[in-house]
């Protein structure tokens, strides 16, 4: 299986992914 | 206090762009570059961006990172709305900073512990096998790569500590 961190699209979209994620985790009233 | 502040921030933005901005030159620019380069057989080949361009750009990189992170964790220790113990606990309304000083650590030691040691031995800086070379060629570009992927939700946490997150 390819590492999605050999292309850099794969990179990108993995950054945004983990950003969504993380942010849906930590989305809390300031 | 205020002027404290604001001189760290200011260094903190300098350094972290520094620091990002080299970062996206070795994932964008460099690595296709230099694979296009030993894959022209005509052509001038990589050796020279090994020897000139790369060891220089790693010297501003590795210690931008180090100042990036030194003035953040000032900074998070200055602020009267913040706090370091607070931000790597994930704590009160240094929550949403917390995850980006972690993302931000994490990247500090991948430069560190993981690119620049590989780095040397892939640049000939330290003497390496072939085989060696190949191994450590391949744990610097993964390290890299997590750091561009890592930098994404970084700087959407940075932001989103004054500013708030889009969604």
């Amino acid at each position: 299986m390819m590492n999605p961190l050999d292309s850099i699209w794969g990179t990108i979209i993995s950054g945004f992914v983990l950003a969504i994620v993380l942010a849906l985790i930590f989305k809390t009233p300031m | 206090m205020e002027f404290i502040l604001g001189i760290e921030r200011w260094i903190h933005f300098l350094a972290g762009i520094t620091w990002i901005g080299l970062l996206y030159y070795f994932n964008f620019v460099q690595v296709p570059a230099m694979a296009k380069a030993a894959a022209d057989k005509d052509g001038p080949g990589p050796a020279a961006i090994g020897k000139y361009v790369a060891p220089l750009a790693l010297v501003w990189f590795r210690w931008a990172a180090l100042v990036t992170w030194l003035s953040g964790a000032a900074y998070l220790e200055s602020a009267p709305h913040l706090s370091l113990v607070d931000a790597f606990l994930l704590r009160g309304g240094s929550q949403i900073i917390g995850v980006g000083a972690w993302l931000g650590t994490i990247m500090l030691f991948n430069v560190w512990v993981l690119i620049w040691p590989n780095q040397k031995k892939v640049l000939g800086m330290v003497p390496a096998s072939d085989e060696e070379k190949n191994k450590a060629r391949r744990v610097a570009l993964l390290a890299s790569r997590s750091n561009t992927a890592m930098s994404i939700p970084l700087l959407l946490f940075m932001g989103a500590s004054a500013h708030g997150l889009p969604f």
